[in-house]
């Protein structure tokens, strides 16, 4: 019987049988196409990217993310983020969600540093009581402190990501996605980040993780699921995914 | 289990800080780069005001309002709020797709941000407007009051042109085209540089139920001749507005599914 306990918990995250097709394209965008459409609609093709895939996270697991380029790994991303809906199929998500997809997407290269962690933070969902009381620590963490001022243009962009990085890592999201953003810091700020990243998950927080490196996808997640063309190939314990992903007779 | 088809509410972040961080944006973007910043706002409806004013005051001569000037600035300004606002409005999710396809913030913010942006603008050239009455010697009246009155549902009308506009130029990119010969063709069809009086009777029609028009002649009721616009006017332009915004939101929610596979 429904009741309240029955509501998930913050942090739960969950795939059912969720299809998602984009159509083909060419970059026609135009009235002339539009009115082809009309006449025609079958005229444009649909591709699946997302085919049946399902899976459960409760708060505090992480799933990896494995398969070739095109496999779907960033739509599935993009689906959980909520930049997408699926044509079938369920996606449940409990919590704050906070993507790290693609860094700097909402910078802005005129503005300092500190109006980007401003916006870049309303735009996470933070509040700004939140954000005064985590400025701070976003600061420290980013390493970035004497160029708050300076426009983001000049910033490299290995300090950009940590900038990105912090205050992501900062809204304390119940549920943390990322792809390979991670790769792109020194090394000190890198251990820094694991670090960050395995306390967020200690903490109670779900990280869904696409990357082709399998050394840091068995060091960050418990599960994985390995994408091929959009289906489930195999999803299991993260060791054992990987050893299929690998091993040979695969077409990996 | 019902399969959810709606785009679901991921953000439960905090409007009042995203709409004041993506204004700012705006504002720093729009302005640091400016030596001149804020005056440079100023400069264009003053020499739209000068010109105007040289064409249709001395070269053509004849019977002209009194206080030309400002007769003309009166429609400068609402009808810069209109193009300001639905270009920006129109390529605001294109040009944001960046913002679409990696942030789930709620879609409506991003045109509604720059009628906001465009709003906080103009009333730059609003004060210089008010600034002008007052020295062609017509004091402050309480008719000013209705500056508000009118100025509000014309921002919820600008508000659902954006919105509309925007997400109908994911799917059609000319749209733009079309607003930008829009924008030029209404520059003749509302009464900038002329009075609604000499408009024949059976165009009347077309002025009164467009509510460019029904600003600026707001405008003129209230600065100029110092007293309330008719009623007719006010009603109007409040239920133009609410059929507008309406309508425009609406567009906006049935086509923002199908934003992202589209930029």
């Amino acid at each position: 019987m429904p009741d309240v306990s029955s509501t998930p918990p913050n942090g739960t995250l969950r795939f059912a049988g969720v299809t998602k097709s984009f159509p083909h394209r060419r970059g026609q965008l135009l009235l002339r196409d539009r009115l082809l459409d009309l006449v025609n609609p079958s005229r444009r093709p649909r591709f699946t990217v997302i085919q049946d895939v399902s899976f459960d996270l409760m708060p505090g697991e992480s799933l990896g993310l494995l398969g070739p380029n095109g496999a779907g790994k960033s739509t599935l991303l993009n689906l959980a983020t909520g930049l997408l809906e699926p044509e079938a199929g369920r996606i449940e998500v409990y919590g704050r969600v906070t993507p790290l997809l693609d860094l700097g997407a909402g910078f802005h290269g005129e503005l300092t540093g500190r109006e980007n962690v401003r916006l870049n933070a309303a735009m996470l969902g933070i509040t700004r009581r939140e954000l005064e009381e985590r400025w701070e620590a976003i600061v420290e963490f980013s390493g970035v402190r004497e160029f708050l001022n300076e426009p983001v243009r000049k910033y490299s962009q290995g300090m950009q990501l940590r900038l990105a990085f912090s205050v992501a890592v900062h809204a304390e999201p119940n549920i943390l996605l990322m792809d390979e953003v991670i790769g792109v810091g020194d090394r000190a700020f890198y251990e820094r980040a694991l670090e960050r990243i395995r306390s967020l998950r200690a903490s109670g927080t779900t990280i869904l993780f696409a990357s082709h490196n399998t050394e840091l996808l068995s060091m960050l997640c418990d599960k994985a699921l390995w994408l091929e063309r959009g289906k489930v190939l195999q999803a299991g314990p993260v060791a054992d995914v990987i050893r299929a992903y690998e091993g040979p007779g695969s077409n990996a | 289990m019902h399969p959810d088809r709606t785009l679901r509410p991921h953000w439960h972040g905090d409007y009042v800080f995203l709409f004041q961080n993506l204004i700012l944006k705006d504002f720093r973007v729009r302005y640091r780069n400016m030596s001149l910043g804020v005056l440079w706002s100023l400069i264009n409806p003053l020499v739209m005001m000068g010109v105007l004013t040289f064409i249709f005051g001395r070269v053509f001569g004849g019977d002209r309002p009194p206080l030309f000037p400002l007769f003309v600035l009166c429609g400068l300004v609402p009808y810069n709020f209109f193009t300001l606002s639905l270009i920006g409005g129109t390529l605001s999710i294109v040009e944001n797709s960046q913002l679409i396809k990696r942030v789930p913030i709620p879609r409506e913010v991003i045109p509604v941000t720059v009628v906001v942006a465009t709003t906080l603008h103009i009333l730059i050239q609003l004060a210089l407007l008010l600034l002008l009455t007052i020295a062609f010697g017509l004091t402050p009246s309480a008719s000013w009051l209705w500056l508000p009155v009118i100025w509000i549902p014309y921002v919820a009308f600008l508000c659902g042109l954006s919105l509309g506009a925007s997400a109908v130029n994911v799917f059609i990119r000319d749209v733009r085209y079309l607003v930008e010969s829009f924008n030029l063709v209404l520059f003749y069809l509302v009464p900038i540089f002329y009075s609604f009086s000499i408009i024949p009777a059976r165009y009347a029609a077309v002025y009164q139920f467009n509510p460019v028009a029904a600003m600026v002649m707001a405008m003129r009721n209230i600065l100029l001749d110092q007293k309330a616009p008719p009623a007719s006017l006010i009603i109007n332009l409040v239920v133009a507005s609410a059929f507008v915004c309406g309508l425009g939101v609406l567009l906006f929610h049935s086509l923002k599914r199908r934003f992202y596979e589209h930029l």
